[in-house]
């Protein structure tokens, strides 16, 4: 029916991506911001409806594919990006979108994780990441900080967490990007920007689980403490931040500091001038520690992002190339090829 | 000098050699110019899992089997008339599976102290008496080979590689072959390398005119063409002729075809073979691990493609719960498993067919999937259309059984023309009106709705649902009834396969029954007792979920029912528990198949049982 209009035409609203199911998340779980927020940016992302696949494993996260009305598939615990790198070979027309959790992908599912990064599979992974298993009933998960106590740590989890932006990075991958759940403005910046990136996006919601880990996050979405312990990253713009925009990021050699713009030693100019599109990843990368450290703030936004042609581009590519080389293929000249002899 | 030319109906030779020594190449090599030259044939490859194990080694002895006949046959051979053996680990190795007074080609050369310790003999087996009782011709292959490429240019490492060219001519010479062949695939084969195709080709006329001047042969051989039926044929393996089945069931159905693999011995060369073929749109995709490729298929499944994942037993246990998903999602994918020794990593390289129950029951829940099996290499083709017929048709996982006796083995094919395949094009819904994911037709198959077509959105997946709007639900009545329709669908199969055809004396009281790559062996041994006046029946499961209808009723007419297998009894469980019925399981667990002669004495000793009790 929508076959020969545009996108515009077809004029979507959030409801048409609502389905019918009745969302089953505890209520106040920050589950709810991403998928009201996906719903509403959904219409003016120029995908056509049928054209959005929703993948996802297993967990909280994963139930997200029921509650929007496209294309979906709920899969098994870990295998998302799998399942979503054989729908994209399939058809790369296609949007594909793999909704998940920390467990899912950073555990279970990690290595599944790192190869997508690698192979730039166009596909977009968004990682709820609230730090616990939820739907297991509250163990400490790969991004869990050490000594966490949880119904599998009672005396405190000895695990060394997992720093997911490091990981994509590390592992190749072309957008790499963090958001939180109660930032639904920013949030939906994301999602523009992931659904505009042609490789493997990689996108990291800070998500607030009031059961398991309520308040993970507080210091970065509450009022009072936000403005000093979020940094805001903009492509080629310095690193500003606090209520006033009153501090900076400034590079000391290989170290970041935080600056004070009001004293009148630093300004503007001295700072760190984001820059998403570096060929380098090592300054993207050292934004990703920065949550390690108490004194500096937790960087969103886009942390890197380049262009390399994709892994279901180079794999058409490499047929079509073919085809035009030698033909498309004889299914009779095939099986009578090599040596054959008659029978008489 | 002339030399008489005998006339003989079926000869078995096997190629033996250090894993470096080329041993596959050359098997390889004298079974296409055999077929070319109209022989029937039937190979078995036997080399060991370690690429180059240490030389000398009765482990790092790598074989070849061929026979071949100028009449139909079914098996590499139960012992080889001959045995070229590249050094002494590879006679120790063989010997025991010779004909008595069997021919023995020796590169003496390599008959020394130093190698005689490698593989622990105690003196020289030429000389010490080991060998009385077979014919045996010592050829100084490594020093003739050097002499005739003494001007190649080569260093000496180089030259002594090309000594099973040498080998192989002065084979082709013994058994009256062309050596054309041959030089015509080196040629293609080192095109870039002008000094190996030299050396190459001088190794292998050196070989042939050695045989023409020495005195050591007094007779060559010559093996006349086999009265095959009427054709055009090429000799092919299973895993090719597998996975030209499959390219072939992507034209037919109209589907582009994914192939979600990890390498993994013996199946590796279907992914090798299918990334050929990007002419017919082929997408291979080399996923990081098992779970992978067979998630990815599911993926590629759910969007159209005609979804193939390859492995062996240990990957099939790996790809277990995707599999599961593949039952609830009903969604249309083929695994393929190639099997081999196990458990574990157990004998990569070697046949079995032990991962039946696997394949039947190796998931969580109540999983049911269609299992075919193919029975030789040629047959891997049709089995392939098949599975893509029944998985298409039927929108469910088929499990698709061969192994590596099979799958690396070669045979004539008389090439089919695929003008001749019915139907199989697939028609995916598009009609938004009234559309449900889980609605059902006659077969009780749901309709394939991909993503990209307007007004058919959908959500699938693992969580039990509702029939026909597939909403998630865990009423209890409900899960009860899924379980029973997903295995219902399973078993309505049956009505869309062949009967189980009975084949050898239909008035036998003794039926073999078997599946997959025993068929071969099966074949030979009820010929061979039906040819001696006994009467003895065989019938060969290609369906062994569902079985065909007539099951009961084929397997109930006979008074003994004798079911060999390369494991402990597999198909007898399923079949017992089924019909209740008795069955001699006879196995073996070695991972080599069976011999005919074994399956001859077992239906004998049955007879003889019959006749006394
Ligand atoms: S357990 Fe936590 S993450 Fe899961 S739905 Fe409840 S609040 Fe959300």
């Amino acid at each position: 029916m929508a076959e020969n209009m545009t996108i515009d035409e077809v004029n979507l609203k959030p409801k048409d991506f609502s389905s019918s199911q009745d969302v089953r998340w505890c209520p106040g779980c920050g589950d709810y911001s991403i998928l009201a927020q996906m719903q509403k940016v959904s219409p003016e992302l120029g995908v056509k409806k049928e054209n959005f696949v929703w993948v996802s494993g297993i967990g909280c996260a994963s139930r997200f594919p029921y509650y929007m009305d496209t294309f979906g598939l709920h899969s098994i615990h870990g295998r998302a990006p799998t399942i979503a790198t054989g729908i994209k070979v399939q058809n790369p027309e296609l949007s594909v979108w793999v909704a998940t959790g920390d467990g899912d992908t950073l555990s279970i599912g990690g290595n599944h994780f790192i190869h997508a990064c690698r192979r730039n599979i166009g596909i977009k992974i968004i990682l709820f990441n609230n730090r616990i298993y939820g739907l297991t009933k509250g163990q400490y998960s790969p991004t869990s900080e050490k000594g966490k106590v949880t119904n599998s740590s009672p005396y405190g989890s000895i695990d060394y967490p997992f720093e997911p932006t490091a990981l994509a990075i590390g592992a190749g991958a072309t957008f790499v990007a963090r958001t939180i759940d109660r930032e639904p403005k920013h949030l939906k910046e994301m999602i523009r920007h992931a659904n505009s990136h042609a490789g493997t996006v990689f996108l990291e919601v800070y998500q607030n689980c009031n059961i398991f880990n309520d308040g993970t996050f507080f210091v970065l979405t509450d009022k009072e403490t936000k403005f000093d312990k979020v940094l805001k990253l903009e492509h080629d713009k310095p690193m500003v931040f606090g209520k006033e925009n009153n501090k900076g990021i400034i590079l000391d050699g290989f170290t970041p500091r935080v600056v004070d713009l009001t004293n009148g030693k630093y300004s503007l100019d001295d700072l760190w001038i984001h820059d998403e599109r570096d060929l380098h990843a090592s300054r993207a990368y050292m934004l990703t520690q920065f949550a390690e450290f108490e004194n500096l703030p937790t960087p969103i936004g886009v942390f890197r992002r380049i262009d390399k042609s994709t892994y279901e581009q180079d794999l058409h590519q490499q047929i079509n190339d073919v085809i035009e080389k030698e033909g498309e293929g004889n299914l009779k000249d095939l099986l009578f090829s090599g040596n054959t002899w008659e029978v008489n | 000098m002339k030399k008489g030319i005998q006339e003989l109906s079926e000869v078995t030779v096997r190629f033996a050699g250090d894993s470096g020594d080329g041993m596959q190449l050359t098997g390889t090599q004298f079974s296409n110019t055999s077929a070319l030259a109209g022989n029937d044939i039937s190979t078995l490859p036997d080399y060991p899992a370690e690429i180059r194990a240490p030389v000398g080694t009765t482990y790092g002895v790598s074989g070849f089997q061929l026979h071949f006949s100028d009449s139909d046959i079914h098996t590499p051979g139960d012992a080889p008339d001959i045995l070229v053996a590249m050094n002494p680990a590879s006679l120790k190795v063989n010997l025991n599976s010779l004909k008595p007074g069997a021919t023995i080609i020796v590169n003496i050369n390599s008959f020394d102290e130093k190698n005689f310790k490698l593989c622990h003999y105690d003196s020289n087996p030429l000389e010490d008496g080991t060998l009385s009782g077979y014919h045996v011709v010592e050829v100084p292959l490594s020093k003739l080979t050097a002499e005739a490429l003494k001007d190649s240019g080569l260093k000496p490492k180089e030259v002594a590689r090309s000594k099973n060219f040498f080998a192989l001519g002065l084979m082709y010479w013994l058994y009256s072959r062309p050596i054309k062949p041959t030089i015509k695939w080196i040629e293609t084969k080192f095109k870039n390398n002008q000094k190996i195709i030299n050396a190459n080709k001088a190794a292998l006329e050196a070989g042939y005119y050695f045989g023409d001047n020495t005195t050591l042969f007094s007779t060559r051989y010559k093996v006349n063409p086999a009265k095959l039926p009427k054709g055009t044929y090429r000799s092919i393996e299973g895993n090719e002729a597998l996975a030209l089945g499959l390219v072939a069931a992507s034209v037919k159905t109209g589907l582009p075809l994914f192939l979600g693999s990890y390498p993994i011995t013996p199946a590796s060369s279907i992914l090798h073979e299918l990334s050929k073929h990007k002419r017919f749109g082929v997408r291979t995709f080399q996923a990081e691990d098992e779970i992978a490729a067979v998630t990815a298929t599911i993926g590629a499944a759910f969007a159209g493609a005609l979804a193939v994942t390859t492995t062996s037993g240990p990957g099939l246990a790996l790809k277990a719960e995707a599999v599961g998903l593949g039952v609830m999602a009903e969604l249309p994918i083929i695994i393929v498993n190639v099997q081999r020794g196990g458990p574990s990593t157990g004998l990569p390289t070697k046949t079995e067919q032990s991962d039946l129950l696997q394949a039947m029951y190796g998931r969580s829940g109540e999983a049911p999937v269609v299992i075919i099996s193919a029975s030789t290499p040629t047959d891997c083709y049709d089995v392939s259309l098949e599975a893509a017929r029944i998985a298409t048709k039927y929108m469910v996982p088929v499990l698709y059984m061969t192994d590596g006796y099979i799958a690396n083995g070669s045979e004539p094919w008389r090439i089919p023309n695929p003008d001749d395949i019915p139907d199989m094009k697939v028609k995916f819904r598009t009609d938004p009106e009234n559309f449900q994911p889980y609605s059902r037709n006659e077969n009780l198959t749901r309709p394939w709705a991909i993503p990209g077509t307007p007004g058919l959105e959908h959500r699938i997946g693992g969580l039990e649902k509702e029939n026909i709007t597939g909403d998630v639900n865990y009423e209890p009545e409900n899960h009860e009834y899924m379980v029973r329709l997903r295995a219902e669908k399973v078993k309505n199969v049956e009505n869309d396969i062949p009967d189980l055809k009975v084949e050898g004396d239909p008035d036998a009281d003794i039926l073999m029954i078997g599946w997959g790559g025993t068929y071969g062996a099966i074949t030979d041994a009820v010929n061979n007792v039906n040819e001696k006046g006994k009467k003895v029946a065989q019938a060969h499961f290609r369906y062994l979920n569902p079985f065909p209808k007539n099951t009961e009723e084929v397997l109930k007419k006979y008074k003994y029912i004798i079911c060999p297998e390369l494991n402990m009894g597999q198909l007898s469980f399923l079949i017992k528990s089924r019909y209740l019925i008795e069955i001699d399981s006879f196995t073996k667990i070695q991972g080599q198949p069976f011999k005919s002669s074994e399956l001859e004495e077992k239906i004998k000793k049955v007879l003889g049982g019959m006749n006394n009790g």
